[in-house]
């Protein structure tokens, strides 16, 4: 029995650029019980979203948005975008650490 | 111009990039169901800094042709201008100039004789010093304040201009406008708005409309027809086989968006929390509610890019198991060996050059964000070198190519051969360039920072 991820709750998780300087993140839940899992603020927030991409807590931005089960999260850019250490131009493979984020209380048959 | 008062205005958006391509059909669809304007974005900073940087395009001059070629013809059959947004990706002079002497080039094919206007938005660091000492110039998180040295250090400098200049270039009578750097939303709302339809609507539609097919169910699909009345805007795909759902186009204001509530242009800002998106039927969505809040101080954005150095890389890859057992252990080796040759050969500390040396296939992409464990099956790696000038960084390539040929681990008391992907190892890659502007200035009228001119022939 695996235990059950943010990702596996979703229909989308993705991450992009939102201008060359911010990061947006969006996790697109299958469902209104998907939703209320990611947009509880004990389970998921900004001191969480800190740890896993190593930023300022006080950057971060929620937008929980139910009518579309989704919670939205952006940040400013770790790393300069084309910079020498940008391994990641478009920013769009930094969804990863949070889709994979586990679920609590929650197991995958 | 036909100057009379119109109750709706129908805008065809065939892709949300010129050069893109699409299906030919989808523009007889769009033209049967009526277009007043054809709006198109030519640019994005999304692909990096290089396209200001260095004042080139990141499409390729055929495909950004072949789709000119289908949109002069489609205007000139609806009799409805067309509308291009940052020309040339970056939308520099020199891009309104390559997208200027590719219409000028189809027209006189066609036999077409459509008025153009090209505005030039690319921005002098002498004249925006005067702004910045005068307080005009503001930064945007996450930068601070603006300081006049990285104004000089800029190549290229561009403004991001609202619908304003547009607008006079219209009314002016051009039929073709090819705009240098514009805000994506500029260029759709900016026919709507002229022909007096509401702020909000005009505004919500054209940030819904900018990339093209990417607000409906298949965005590979073609792009999108929107018409825009005195209440809000309705909005379907150009492919009958795709549909606009309340749900892809309420989540294409999530799209490259820090606020998927609010979006700041030059004169304002849309606010689209009380909008309400209704299925009209299967295809189609009616949005109303959005609105505008114009701003006390018209501002313009500016862009800009400055080269960081010169690069070289080099990548090489690694399928032996001994290797990958530990391969970050051997990638420090390498690090550590390579700083000590270049010491030693080319007499560099440091601080003369830099390198990033990244294992594609353990964890190249999230480096220290990198959760998965265990040994991959091969690994990619690929050092990237930067230094002031490009005779350095090559050399510093050159010199870590026998390393990254046959560095051994502790553990191996022969030489491995590792696999080189290409012969040279290393490619030059010459300036590399960082985005260093997220500033807005105040400006006195909306158009003072951007130059129109008439015609296709270009001055250059």
């Amino acid at each position: 029995m695996a235990e059950t991820s943010i990702g596996d709750l979703a229909l989308e998780v993705r991450s992009k650029n939102a201008g060359p300087f911010w990061v947006t993140m969006e996790l697109f839940m299958r469902n209104a019980d998907g939703y209320r899992v990611v947009a509880d603020e004990t389970f998921l927030n900004e001191s969480v979203i800190a740890d896993l991409y190593r930023v300022d807590v006080g950057t971060i931005q929620f937008f929980r948005i139910p009518s579309l089960n989704v919670v939205k999260i952006s940040f400013p850019r770790p790393v300069t975008q084309g910079s020498l250490r940008d391994r990641d131009m478009h920013a769009g493979q930094h969804h990863v650490p949070l889709a994979a984020l586990r679920v609590p209380g929650a197991s995958r048959g | 111009m036909n100057n009379q008062p119109v109750d709706s205005v129908r805008i065809m958006t065939p892709t949300g990039m010129l050069g893109a391509g699409w299906d030919e059909a989808t523009i007889e669809r769009g033209l049967a169901l009526g277009v007043d304007v054809i709006t198109v974005d030519g640019g994005s900073t999304d692909s990096g800094p290089y396209y200001l940087g260095s004042g080139t395009a990141k499409t390729a001059a055929k495909a950004v042709a072949r789709d000119l070629r289908s949109l002069l013809r489609a205007a000139a059959r609806a009799d409805a201008p067309l509308i291009i947004g940052s020309c040339g990706t970056s939308g520099t002079d020199n891009g309104v100039d390559w997208v200027a002497g590719m219409v000028a080039e189809i027209q006189a094919e066609e036999g077409l004789d459509l008025p153009v206007a090209r505005i030039y938005s690319e921005q002098n660091a002498t004249d925006l010093k005067h702004h910045l000492d005068a307080g005009r110039i503001h930064p945007l998180p996450p930068l601070g304040e603006l300081r006049a040295e990285t104004l000089e250090d800029c190549t290229h400098i561009v403004g991001m201009m609202g619908h304003e200049p547009i607008v006079e270039a219209l009314a002016a009578g051009a039929r073709v406008v090819l705009a240098g750097r514009a805000t994506d939303t500029a260029v759709a709302a900016a026919y709507p708005l002229m022909k007096g339809m509401p702020a909000g609507p005009c505004w919500h539609a054209a940030k819904i409309v900018e990339c093209g097919g990417q607000c409906t169910t298949n965005p590979r699909a073609g792009g999108v027809h929107t018409t825009i009345d005195a209440t809000g805007f309705t909005i379907e795909p150009l492919d009958p086989d795709s549909a606009c759902t309340p749900y892809t186009v309420a989540a294409h204001m999530l799209y490259e968006t820090v606020n998927p509530y609010e979006m700041r242009e030059p004169a304002g800002t849309l606010d689209v929390r009380d909008a309400t998106y209704v299925a009209v039927d299967e295809r189609a969505v009616r949005v109303e509610g959005s609105q505008f809040h114009l701003a006390d101080q018209h501002t313009v954005k500016l862009e800009g890019a400055r080269i960081t150095g010169y690069e070289a890389m080099s990548f090489t890859a690694v399928r032996d198991p001994l290797i990958l057992a530990d391969v970050e252990a051997w990638a420090d080796l390498l690090a550590t060996y390579l700083r000590r040759w270049v010491s030693r050969t080319l007499g560099l500390g440091d601080d003369r050059y830099a390198f990033d040396l990244r294992l594609y296939g353990h964890n190249a992409v999230l480096g220290d964000l990198e959760f998965e464990t265990g040994p991959p099956r091969e690994v990619g790696v690929m050092l990237l070198v930067s230094a002031a000038d490009q005779a350095t960084a090559t050399a510093v390539a050159k010199i870590a190519n026998p390393l990254m040929l046959h560095l051994p681990t502790p553990e191996m008391h022969y030489l491995p051969s590792l696999a080189f992907a290409t012969s040279p190892a290393e490619v030059e890659r010459g300036p590399a360039y960082e985005f260093v502007l997220n500033h807005v200035v105040d400006c006195a009228t909306p158009t003072a920072f951007f130059r129109i001119e008439y015609g296709d022939q270009t001055n250059g």
